[in-house]
């Protein structure tokens, strides 16, 4: 890397690693972001003119912090295991894909498929999210400030999915074990999915979900929770329609 | 003495086949469409029906133990900084755990490892089995994503986008309640025992514009390192091909549809996808045409047996092969010696198929812990190794007899086709004739 591409920022309270998508590629960036090692003082960066890249910050391992200057394009975060990357815009298609742990959190609205597939870790979106939020979904938390999309938390294996808006059509399709609670309304909900008993300890679960996803002001008892019927789990003749 | 009419001889029907009215009698009393493992059976145009024409005056041979004849070949030169070098042109083909047994996905890594050549992951994520015992590992990335992870991704030596398989193009992975285990489950994030109907579609991208920017994910998350693969089903080679290589992919497969699956449902094997024969000159044609045949390697699989069929796959242009159903049956899937109980199975070795169930007699399609010690993974490993030795000799044979000093200087002007079909869909003559059907307007 040379001196002239990467400087110290004097503008905040601790020195930050600037990466200027204007003057350095993408491929610099995330080199940069994967040659961290544990221990490494290099933990706060910025990355500014992202202007709709694809794949920034993605398959980062280092428990440091990415604040993202712009929008992005898709699969910005995938596969992140620690890191906490904050975008100043909106989120193209994928963001936080495959998550493994850390958190992302998307300051605009997220594109299709917000955090397809996620492992762990959380994906806050406060604005809307468009369809396929959570899909296949297995073990990741989002958190959506504003709607989502038709056809979210298909085949979602395990995970939370708190939106605060409302759930457009085909809720939770094929979903497995997955939580999804959802304050407005839902459009429908997809094959095999059902609204469910809000017991105790799923209030207590969605109370520590909006605490981490910094969400205040709304309160447990105003969301319905939805999950899986569980009729599909093996195969029956007799369920033939549902598929 | 009474006269009587000489009697017909009882004439079962060809369209009504005694196959035919035991599944209409099955599928009536049972509601549910047959489920099975393999690929298709059905008779179709193959390899058996090219034939190579060998030396003759114009060609002269190499001689058979002298001669040099190399069968090395090089996977990923395109982008990847690692490229993959393999010593032989045959990989093993993408089977999970979960359809098959740990001690058996040890046994492919082992006899892929003895033999220089790569073995691949499969709808199931990496075992320890299998990156332990494999010195080159295809890290498959499928539609379902179980046990998908950055760092398996990192410690592959090459990973393949898998959009379709050719057993079933368009279907997505099967395995059922049976087979899954405390430990299947765990690595797929899903409940002991339920069924598991893996996605069709990739969950975060939708075709050739999205593939693109998903293999620069891959590239990125990976530090442009590993080779990236694209699986297709026989489908569209041509435009399959083609588009893979817009996307970026550093090898294509094509499997055919006698390429194998762990489960799926008959009716999709034996009528969705093209026989093997038929989709390998498009996708080398397609390659061709954009000037990027031999830079982007193309593999191909589905029914191949021998170092014949190696040879003659080779010689239509293909980089590599890959088995997956002969690999198992070197480890010992569907041997007579367990006769007995694939009878008690209801079925008979050489057809056994319901490697869905997991009762697999030979302990390779299984879960099952008693079954699946009949399974060494070391003497079982040598045995595919002996199984590639034995292929690679074949082609080599092949290859000299046509003086070639390596097997991919095969080439289709090497062969003949005993059918018009054959010849049609290999672009090579009719033996006997100059005719190629469908070059120049006939």
């Amino acid at each position: 890397m040379t001196a002239t591409k990467l400087s110290k920022a004097a503008t905040h309270d601790h020195a930050s690693r600037i990466f200027d998508l204007d003057v350095s590629s993408l491929r610099e960036l995330n080199q940069a972001l994967h040659n961290l090692t544990p221990g490494s003082n290099e933990t706060a960066w910025e990355v500014l003119h992202p202007k709709g890249s694809h794949s920034v910050a993605v398959g980062v391992d280092q428990p440091v912090t990415i604040d993202v200057r712009g929008s992005v394009g898709y699969y910005c975060g995938g596969m992140n295991s620690g890191s906490t990357i904050t975008v100043h815009g909106s989120a193209g298609p994928g963001v936080g894909e495959n998550m493994m742990s850390g958190s992302i959190i998307v300051k605009g609205d997220a594109s299709q498929y917000a955090g397809a597939t996620g492992r762990g870790g959380l994906l806050v979106i406060e604005g809307n999210a468009s369809s396929r939020c959570g899909i296949s979904m297995k073990g990741i938390d989002i958190v959506v400030h504003g709607n989502i999309g038709h056809m979210s938390a298909f085949m979602a294996q395990s995970g939370n999915l708190v939106v605060l808006g409302d759930a457009g059509d085909a809720l939770g399709d094929s979903i497995y074990e997955a939580r999804l609670f959802v304050r407005g309304k839902v459009d429908s909900l997809g094959a095999d999915c059902i609204a469910k008993e809000m017991r105790p300890e799923h209030l207590q679960l969605l109370q520590g979900l909006l605490d981490r996803a910094g969400v205040t002001g709304v309160k447990p008892t105003e969301f319905k929770r939805y999950g899986s019927a569980r009729t599909l789990y093996n195969f029956n003749i007799d369920n033939a329609d549902a598929y | 003495m009474t006269y009587r009419n000489p009697p017909t001889t009882p004439r079962k029907s060809a369209t009504f086949d005694d196959y035919t009215l035991s599944e209409i009698r099955r599928a009536a009393a049972t509601g549910i469409y047959d489920i099975r493992g393999a690929g298709a059976k059905r008779k179709l145009p193959h390899f058996d029906d090219l034939l190579f024409l060998g030396a003759s005056i114009s060609r002269y041979p190499l001689e058979g133990y002298r001669e040099r004849c190399d069968t090395s070949v090089v996977l990923g030169s395109r982008h990847a900084k690692k490229p993959i070098e393999l010593k032989i042109p045959i990989t093993i083909a993408g089977m999970s755990f979960g359809s098959l047994s740990g001690p058996a996905k040890e046994a492919l890594g082992r006899g892929a490892t003895l033999s220089g050549t790569s073995t691949t992951t499969g709808d199931g994520g990496m075992t320890e089995e299998e990156r332990g015992h494999s010195k080159q590992l295809v890290y498959q990335y499928l539609p379902s994503r179980y046990g998908m992870n950055p760092r398996d991704l990192r410690r592959a030596d090459a990973i393949e986008v898998v959009v379709g398989q050719g057993a079933k193009p368009g279907g997505g992975g099967m395995l059922l309640g049976q087979k899954i285990s405390d430990r299947v489950a765990e690595m797929r994030t899903l409940p002991k025992g339920i069924d598991q109907r893996s996605a069709s579609r990739h969950p975060d991208w939708t075709g050739p514009d999205d593939l693109e920017i998903k293999i620069l994910e891959l590239r990125e998350i990976t530090d442009w390192e590993k080779p990236i693969y694209v699986k297709v089903g026989g489908a569209r080679p041509y435009y399959d091909t083609a588009l893979a290589v817009k996307a970026g992919a550093d090898v294509v497969v094509v499997d055919g549809m006698q390429g194998g699956t762990a489960a799926t449902q008959e009716v999709f094997i034996e009528n969705v996808g093209q026989p093997t024969l038929a989709c390998i000159r498009p996708a080398v044609q397609a390659l061709q045409d954009l000037g990027m045949h031999r830079k982007v390697q193309l593999i191909v699989s589905g029914g191949i047996r021998n170092g014949a069929d190696v040879a003659k796959a080779l010689a239509l242009g293909v980089d590599a092969v890959s088995i997956g159903t002969a690999a198992l049956v070197a480890l010992g899937d569907n041997d007579p010696r367990w006769e007995a109980e694939y009878n008690e199975l209801g079925t008979t070795a050489g057809a056994y198929d319901d490697w869905h169930e997991g009762r697999d007699p030979a302990g390779i399609t299984t879960q099952d812990p008693e079954l699946m010690k009949r399974v060494d993974p070391v003497a079982a490993g040598r045995r595919l190794a002996n199984y590639l030795k034995v292929m690679t000799l074949e082609a080599q044979t092949i290859a000299r007899a046509c003086g070639k000093n390596s097997l991919h200087n095969l080439e289709p002007e090497d062969l003949v086709a005993l059918t018009i079909e054959a010849a049609a869909m290999a672009g090579v003559p009719l033996a006997g004739t100059n005719w190629i059907p469908g070059k120049n307007g006939f």
